[in-house]
């Protein structure tokens, strides 16, 4: 103190000239906004660097490769009785049908004049995707009636063809692979020329079921979207109406004492548990315990509610906090009672923040993988769920369990579709936070 | 107390709801490295049967055959997919959870490769070069030393001379254990270093002192040169791809997906295939399994036919799709599906 004023002269300073103390305190300044930009710069890298990354490696997902090819439905191969009986179709298996569509390339290169670049049967039928048998069968079975006409068919074409015209298979990568010959691009690129190989939308990428490894352009996210968005429905009837009624009961009615003070610290806490956590709980009291069926949605949506409650508790109850006691005060001041100050006023007032709150919970709970991993919900699952309720209750994915599950896979195909996958998984998070930002936006109230 | 009520009467109409469903589809748990041959059965099955998908989760095996064994009922699983052998302590878990008779099913064989970039330098490895490049300690002119090797050239003049840096499985995977035993012990008998090890135990009988060599044996360097991966085969391919000079354990199904990317190391002079596996000239390898806990046959649909669907010449033959994924066809599959049809119970472990 006595430096200081041992340096202050009166009347010998002027704030128009600079003295070597402000001219500090400016650096000082400057130097904490060029700290803080750097922050956000290298933030905004890192993000930029993570989409680029994502969208490069995924935004090919959503195209594929496919073969339109005539396919004569033999009557002696798929119906031997002659019948037309489903049952007894039913008997030949895709292995009877894989055939036929190699016969229908083959038709149709015959058809292009082009040459077969010395493929044997086997090898020119590999260029179609495994899948496609399945879903010829399952076409005639459906409608038996097709059997012995000839009809147009679109086919996928097999991951490494697929992944030629993408650029990840190449000439000399083909050399070395065991799983596809140069012989095979080059009748690939001649299929392309000739308008029998194309490449458009892939819709299945969206609505088909997960595929096993041998058939990696079959695979898509139908299954774990539905997953996803089945847990999110018990997240959501669950964790609104729990967490609302005891935000409101705990900032409103609860009597401040150490009893209340203890639930806050572990709401606080139990926030700030690891997902996993929630997880083992999950096996224990739901399926252990209730015995609640694995991989089911149900469970999934109820694990992560517990996890999801305490971080909607919390912002709901600032949301409650924020709204002035002036208000409850007036309410109470025309006769109303604490139950109707608190539903017909300070409630519809908080609403925005606390919807915020749960958008953003739910949020989280759709990008958590964790604590399904211990439900058995981390697993291969082909079968769609049934429509609910039932249909909770039925083996399902989720849109981040797919991602880590495809980035296991051995084949280099599953790299691009786990990309396409997170590419989805970031449009609902992107949704669901513009959602609640737009929210708050609309209908919040400052003071 | 509002929070209260509400969960208890959510949970209570859950649980109701939940036991009133019969479960239609298979439950299948266990090992990551059958997993992938388990879902080409299980989409196959799903695609030419009339019963649903069965559901495939990975976890590992021992996770698998644990599962397993938590009881009989719907909300346990109906098989475990295993790349190890059942152990006495599963079968003494299973019996005191009520779970008394378990089918051993083989499905074949799995090998497992020594692997490094394409571009990289060839090896032709012995698993004495192996156990000289990873051993803490080698025996080196009659005497056990801590191994300072740097490179290849080091172990054995015929090989290139490039830095040692190897990707192993960790200790918790099933490839950790046939890599232990085909290729470190082995390794360390062919050196000597096993001998010497078993004259430096102080084990009190034999038994103790073979324990103790094996566990000098197996104990690899701590100096960076071997690494263990805990994650998938994805992690170590990834891993040789940023460092050009590591070599890795893969299995070899994963090899052949990847034959662009990876080159494949000799074992013994051998190339590891499918046929050389078979006919057992590649020395490592190991048998796949899955369990079938036998009194959910007859309860969960279709599991029966889908067992028998897996081990059919269609699936698991020379020359089905799982044996084009990389899966070495068992020579004695015909009495897999004999005893499979009978559905004979697994007997006491020997």
């Amino acid at each position: 103190m006595t430096d200081a004023t041992a340096e202050f002269v009166p009347g010998r300073r002027s704030l128009l000239t600079v003295d070597d103390r402000t001219r500090r305190r400016n650096a000082a300044e400057a130097r904490f906004r060029l700290y803080g930009l750097a922050a956000v710069t290298v933030a905004l890298i890192a993000l930029a660097l993570l989409l680029v990354s994502i969208f490069a490696n995924g935004v090919s997902a959503f195209r594929q490769t496919y073969v339109a090819i005539p396919v004569t439905l033999d009557a002696a191969k798929l119906d031997k009785s002659g019948k037309l009986d489903p049952a007894v179709m039913a008997k030949v298996t895709t292995v009877g049908y894989a055939p036929l569509l190699t016969k229908g390339l083959q038709a149709a290169m015959e058809e292009n004049g082009i040459s077969d670049q010395g493929l044997k049967a086997k090898a020119i039928g590999a260029l179609i995707s495994q899948d496609a048998a399945a879903q010829l069968r399952n076409m005639v079975l459906a409608d038996p009636t097709l059997v012995g006409q000839t009809i147009s068919f679109e086919a996928l074409a097999s991951g490494r063809i697929d992944g030629y015209f993408k650029g990840r298979v190449t000439m000399e990568s083909a050399k070395l692979d065991s799983n596809v010959s140069p012989e095979q691009l080059a009748l690939a690129d001649a299929l392309k020329e000739a308008d029998i190989l194309h490449s458009r939308f892939n819709m299945g990428f969206i609505t088909a079921p997960d595929a096993s490894e041998q058939r990696p352009e079959a695979a898509g996210l139908g299954v774990a979207i539905l997953g996803s968005l089945y847990m999110m429905i018990v997240v959501l009837v669950l964790s609104l109406p729990i967490g609302v009624a005891a935000s409101i009961y705990l900032e409103e009615f609860a009597p401040k004492n150490r009893f209340t003070d203890l639930i806050e610290v572990n709401i606080s806490n139990l926030a700030a548990v690891p997902s996993i956590v929630y997880g083992i709980l999950g096996l224990a009291i739901f399926i252990n315990f209730a015995g609640l069926p694995q991989s089911a949605p149900i469970v999934g949506g109820l694990v992560l509610t517990l996890m999801t409650l305490p971080r909607i508790i919390i912002p709901a109850r600032a949301a409650l906090k924020a709204v002035p006691p002036s208000i409850r005060d007036a309410a109470l001041g025309v006769g109303a009672s604490k139950m109707q100050s608190v539903f017909h006023h300070v409630l519809p007032l908080a609403a925005p923040g606390i919807l915020t709150g749960m958008i953003i919970g739910l949020a989280q709970a759709l990008g958590e993988t964790a604590p399904l991993l211990l439900i058995g919900m981390v697993a291969f699952v082909r079968e769609y769920p049934g429509a609910p309720p039932e249909g909770f209750f039925d083996p399902a994915s989720a849109l981040p369990v797919q991602v880590y599950n495809w980035t296991q896979r051995a084949d280099p195909a599953f790299v691009e579709r786990a990309g396409g996958a997170i590419i989805v998984l970031l449009i609902f998070l992107v949704t669901m936070n513009a959602a609640a930002i737009l929210l708050r936006r609309r209908f919040e109230r400052r003071w | 107390m509002n929070a209260v009520k509400f969960t208890v009467s959510a949970l209570a109409l859950a649980a109701a709801a939940g036991a009133a469903d019969a479960r239609e589809q298979i439950q299948i748990a266990g090992s990551s490295t059958v997993l992938p041959y388990a879902a080409i059965v299980a989409e196959a099955f799903g695609e030419n049967f009339e019963f649903p998908t069965p559901v495939v989760e990975g976890g590992g095996s021992g996770a698998g055959r644990k599962k397993l064994c938590e009881g009989v009922g719907e909300n346990t699983i109906d098989i475990a997919n295993s790349s190890s052998r059942i152990k006495q302590s599963d079968i003494d878990l299973c019996a005191q959870n009520g779970v008394n008779e378990i089918m051993e099913v083989r499905i074949g064989y799995d090998g497992i490769v020594f692997a490094s970039d394409i571009n990289g330098a060839a090896f032709a490895l012995t698993p004495a070069d192996v156990f000289l490049a990873l051993g803490a300690k080698v025996a080196k002119d009659g005497a056990l030393a801590d191994n300072a090797a740097k490179s290849w050239a080091e172990v054995n003049a015929a090989l290139p001379a490039q830095d040692i840096l190897a990707f192993i499985p960790g200790t918790k995977h099933g490839t950790r254990e046939v890599f232990d035993t085909e290729v470190l012990l082995a390794g360390c008998k062919a050196n000597g270093a096993y001998d010497l090890f078993l004259a430096a135990s102080a084990g009190a009988d034999d038994d103790a002192k073979k324990k103790d060599a094996e566990k000098g044996c197996l104990t690899t360097r701590t100096d960076g040169v071997s690494v263990d991966i805990d994650g998938d085969y994805t992690e170590t391919l990834a891993r040789i791809a940023a460092n050009k000079n590591g070599i890795g354990v893969f299995g070899l199904s994963f090899y052949q997906n990847n034959t662009d990317k990876l080159q494949v190391a000799t074992m013994d002079g051998v190339t590891p295939s499918v046929e050389t596996i078979s006919s057992g000239d590649y020395p490592v390898s190991r048998p796949l399994y899955f369990y079938v806990k036998k009194a959910h046959l007859g309860v969960i649909p279709g599991l029966k036919e889908y067992i028998e669907f897996f081990v059919s010449d269609d699936m698991a033959g020379p020359d089905g799709p799982l044996a084009e994924y990389g899966l070495v066809s068992d020579p004695e599959l015909a009495a897999t599906q004999a005893a499979v049809a009978e559905e004979t119970p697994m007997g006491p472990l020997e």
